[in-house]
């Protein structure tokens, strides 16, 4: 197997994608918190100001998020508060929760981390794989039979996926709701209580991955298909290596860096997913809170979500680059 | 073919069809591509259904037949079964293609407009203004497009229907943007650009009646395609329960019932599940044939 | 000549000592929608150990394709046809199985391919190609892999090749592309090289150098070489014999200086015309009016007769066979049968 060795280029070439990354990934940022600001503001009821008179708000709440978010000054004085304290990773208080925004977050956002990471890990690895095989023998009947099966994915909506398995799967030993047993002892060791949430874990992040899976293999195929015919293949076939190699090695390598830039393009709609199964399986990650915060008028919660999320989003596609610049040693315009 | 070198000739039938079209030629054409086929019947019907429901159905969607009768198995008198309040399913899935296909299909030409419109500027005018305009694109993309969606729910609460075929348009311009601006930046390039610019032609002009044409090649296969995204973003809306109003339902709304009678009636989830899943991928394949059949390269939306 | 030679075997006109390789009768086809495309229509030739061959001819002569089929490298829907032989050091190549030709690629006949600057993979570096094939071939350690890769970078003129092992191919020039190539195929100290084209795609001066490095290479390492090329002033250079390919079968062979000098066949003859020299006195390059036909419809009789300015009506009627010219020099001319009609060109007028 060839050494893996990254680029010369590493290291200057590295530091400077990463600024770059992280200044558009600020701005980006930056922007999705303005815009859902004014989205607020332009509401129709100022629910800013609704927040109040809401009567869930203790009296300390209500003076802290006046003081906060400066509900008695004017407009843009509010916004360059309102940046201040995100800026400040103070996203004010939950109304339903009766907490700092950012603990109920620290909560449910590992939980939709581990959802989301084992999703896109299997879904992943599965889909590089079997569309890897198919793009070795196009036209084969593991080709078709494979195609045609993601094709069909790809149209099923996620959360109409996750209730067929609700359907078919209640009642086994694979939950269909939650992360954990709730009626498990507080004092069960950690490795019966990591294996309950593992159980958990298992139709969820299943679920999110046979969709990442079909989508995946359908791009895999298609850059192996684009590859195949380079003259470097010859090449290593007239050295003499054997079908496995070729493919597996020297296509292969090739045919990932597409796949690891839809990896970062891909982030929105795998959030997006990941909210849909997270309700349908009742799995109290951050999709889940969103939502309910949503049903709950719990604004803060709301905001806060959605300024992580483009995050995540940002911190995602910055990996990816990151990545492919590794894999890749050509020079790569920025 | 008497100018083909077979050695680099292509194995499949690509058909050009050159000259008239005649049945013949469609059926040939049709027998050929049986997926493409199947795929346009299965529109055709899905869209009549939804056109002609009002005369297809059997029954009033929102007509209570029973009050007190529960949610029953599909039958001779319902094909697809009632819901807990006893309306016929497959009249409600019939009502329900007509407003999920017509929401998508006004929210999916707005959404092209208005991003072919922002994309196009910003091909076009290129250096600081394009770097400006796609920045916004890049921020509006990065939110998933649900959060976005039931962040306006939660301020705004309960939309009308025209209220979310706007929702959906500009939410979904971001991504039809970004390949026009790229599709315009390719064209801007060209020799045919070039010669109009000579002319004397105005950049207003050159741009719409020169590039555009020219650039919307991959516009048409992008909107096909983002009709079935659409209806499917759309469907998950009402599944939360942020659709159109009761008794009204689009198939996420119906999807939604089914979820809360899940473990005695099935076919409330699966029904309606399933007419999504089959128009779209009838869409999907129809958009991949039109993708092939323009010559396109891949343009990978995810 | 006093009547009909015999049609000759194939290989009479060759060297006798054992053959290093023997083709016989080799067809490659093209099998595509209903049409057949002769590649290789009936080629045969030896290479002796030790000797450079040349093999010259326009694209769509079928040369690369004789150089993909000696390896097996031709893809569905290419097929060599039954009744080729494709003999080396006295196996057959064409009965072997895949795991048996496999071995013999990179190993004992190595091959060199026509794009330098896209025939190494990009995301590995020119040390790790060339060392894979010491690790595939002889089991080599890493280590031992990657010695024996600065050993054959150096041996091509690398220039401090153990630091430039550690390079990517777009670092380096066509140029050093190609030595990489050449390295890589000299790694298991094959006996046979085929390359193909080699120096087409690099400047005039960077050709120079390639050939100068082939050639002193095959005297060091006393291998074989089939040259292919469609360039005759190459040829010159570096080998020994020529053939020349035209309509998927050799129209003429023979050794370097007897071609140049009394070139039989109407298609060498253009061939020769067709290359521009200084100090001649000429206004225009003369060109073969035409172009190849399409290999799925060979003219019946001569293939070159649409283009030849010799061609009479049994050119047409009857397919020439390889006529013996001199000592290991045959012409598929029907001229050399008769050579009455071999008169300048100027001379034949309207008279056919």
């Amino acid at each position: 197997m060839a050494r893996f060795r990254p680029s010369p280029y590493l290291g200057s070439h590295m530091a400077r994608i990463v600024l770059k990354r992280l200044a558009q990934g600020l701005f980006i940022v930056w922007l999705t918190t303005t815009i859902t600001f004014f989205l607020v503001h332009a509401a129709p009821g100022e629910p800013f100001a609704e927040m109040l008179t809401d009567p869930r708000m203790t009296n300390e709440m209500r003076e802290a998020n006046r003081a906060r978010y400066g509900l008695d000054q004017p407009v843009f004085a509010q916004y360059l508060q309102y940046v201040r304290s995100v800026a400040g990773g103070d996203f004010g208080h939950s109304f339903t929760h009766q907490r700092p925004v950012m603990s109920v977050l620290a909560d449910a956002l590992p939980r939709t981390l581990l959802l989301m990471g084992t999703a896109i890990i299997i879904g992943f690895a599965a889909g590089i794989l079997l569309g890897t095989l198919q793009g070795a023998r196009v036209g084969g009947w593991f080709d078709r039979i494979t195609g045609s099966v993601a094709v069909l994915f790809t149209a099923l909506p996620d959360f109409w996926l996750a209730l067929l398995a609700v359907m078919v799967f209640a009642g086994t030993w694979l939950p269909v709701s939650g992360f954990s047993t709730p009626t498990l002892s507080p004092t069960a060791s950690v490795v019966t209580r990591g294996s309950d949430v593992l159980r958990h874990l298992v139709l969820p992040a299943g679920t999110l991955a046979i969709l990442i899976s079909a989508m995946v293999s359908r791009y895999q195929r298609a850059a192996l298909i684009d590859v195949l015919p380079s003259p470097w293949l010859r090449t290593a076939r007239a050295k003499g290596l054997s079908r496995r190699p070729v493919v597996f090695r020297h296509a292969l390598r090739n045919a990932l860096l597409p796949i690891i830039t839809l990896a970062g393009l891909s982030m929105p709609a795998l959030l997006g997913g990941a909210v849909f199964i997270e309700v349908t399986f009742s799995w109290q990650g951050m999709g889940s809170l969103a939502v309910q915060a949503v049903a709950d008028r719990d604004y803060p919660v709301v905001l806060a979500a959605v300024i992580l999320s483009s995050t995540m989003v940002v911190v995602g596609a910055a990996l990816a680059d990151l990545a492919h610049a590794a894999v890749n040693p050509r020079q790569r315009r920025a | 073919m008497p100018n083909a070198t077979p050695v680099s000739m292509a194995l499949d039938g690509a058909p050009v069809p050159a000259g008239s079209v005649s049945p013949g030629r469609i059926a040939s054409f049709l027998r050929r591509d049986p997926a493409f086929a199947a795929a346009a019947i299965t529109l055709f019907v899905v869209a009549v259904a939804g056109i002609l429901a009002p005369v297809l159905a059997p029954y009033d969607p929102a007509q209570l037949i029973d009050a007190s009768a529960r949610a029953q198995p599909p039958s001779a008198e319902h094909w697809l079964g009632t819901d807990p309040l006893n309306r016929d399913l497959l009249s409600r899935i019939l009502y329900g293609a007509r407003i999920s296909l017509g929401i998508s299909l006004v929210a999916v030409t707005l959404a092209t407009i208005v991003g072919t419109a922002w994309g196009a500027a910003a091909g076009y005018a290129g250096g600081w203004v394009d770097a400006l305009l796609m920045r916004i694109v890049d921020a509006g993309l990065a939110i998933p497009r649900i959060l976005l969606l039931l962040s306006v729910v939660a301020f705004w609460g309960r939309l009308t229907i025209p209220a979310i075929v706007l929702l959906l348009g500009m939410t979904g311009w971001f991504a039809a943007s970004r390949l026009a601006r790229d599709s315009v930046r390719a064209t801007r390039e060209q020799d045919f650009v070039l010669a109009a610019r000579a002319t004397g032609a105005s950049p207003a002009r050159v741009l719409v009646r020169h590039i555009l044409p020219h650039a919307m090649t991959p516009m048409l296969v992008a909107a096909t395609l983002g009709v079935g995204q659409v209806i499917v973003v759309e469907a998950g809306l009402s599944f939360l329960g942020y659709g159109v109003a009761p008794p009204a339902a689009t198939w996420g709304g119906l999807i939604r019932d089914g979820r809360e009678v899940i473990a005695t009636a099935w076919w409330m989830s699966v029904f309606p599940g399933l007419a999504l899943a089959i128009t779209v991928l009838a869409i999907n394949v129809l958009g991949d044939r039109l993708r092939a059949a323009m010559g396109g390269t891949q343009v990978p939306a995810p | 000549m006093t009547g009909p030679p015999p049609p000759l075997a194939p290989d009479a006109g060759e060297p006798t000592s054992a053959p290093l390789l023997r083709v016989q009768d080799l067809r490659t086809y093209f099998h595509v929608r209903g049409a057949v495309a002769r590649a290789v229509d009936g080629v045969s030739f030896d290479i002796r150990p030790g000797e450079t061959v040349g093999m010259v001819g326009e694209s769509g002569c079928g040369k690369s394709v004789t150089a993909l089929s000696l390896l097996r490298l031709v893809d569905p829907p290419g097929r060599i046809e039954p009744g080729s032989s494709i003999e080396f050091e006295g196996r057959n190549l064409l009965t072997l199985d895949e795991e048996g030709i496999r071995q013999l690629r990179g190993n004992r006949i190595a091959m060199v391919f026509q794009e330098p600057m896209t025939a190494l993979n990009p995301v590995f570096t020119i040390g790790d190609q060339v060392a894979e094939v010491a690790r595939v071939h002889a089991r080599a350690s890493r280590r031992a892999a990657w010695d024996r890769a600065v050993e054959m970078l150096n041996l091509v003129g690398i220039p401090d090749p153990r630091e430039r092992a550690k390079s990517y191919p777009h670092q380096l020039s066509g140029g050093m592309r190609q030595r990489v190539l050449i390295a890589m195929a000299l790694v298991m100290n094959p006996s046979l090289l085929i390359a193909d084209e080699p120096t087409t795609a690099l400047d005039v001066t960077i050709q120079a150098q390639i050939l100068e490095l082939l050639a002193e290479l095959q005297q060091r390492l006393g291998l074989a070489v089939l040259l292919i090329t469609h360039d005759l002033g190459v040829v010159a250079e570096v080998t020994s014999r020529v053939l020349v390919m035209y309509g998927g079968q050799i129209v003429e062979r023979a050794p370097v200086r007897e071609l140049f000098r009394n070139p039989r066949h109407p298609y060498t003859r253009g061939l020769l015309e067709a290359m521009p020299r200084m100090g001649r006195q000429r206004e225009r390059l003369t060109v073969i009016p035409g172009t190849v036909p399409p290999p799925t419809r060979w003219p019946s009789g001569c293939r070159f007769r649409d283009r030849c300015a010799w061609a009479w009506q049994r050119c047409a009627d009857e397919h020439p066979p390889e006529y013996f010219v001199t000592e290991q020099h045959n012409a598929r001319c029907h001229l050399v049968d008769e050579p009455a009609r071999d008169v300048a060109p100027a001379a034949l007028g309207g008279a056919r």
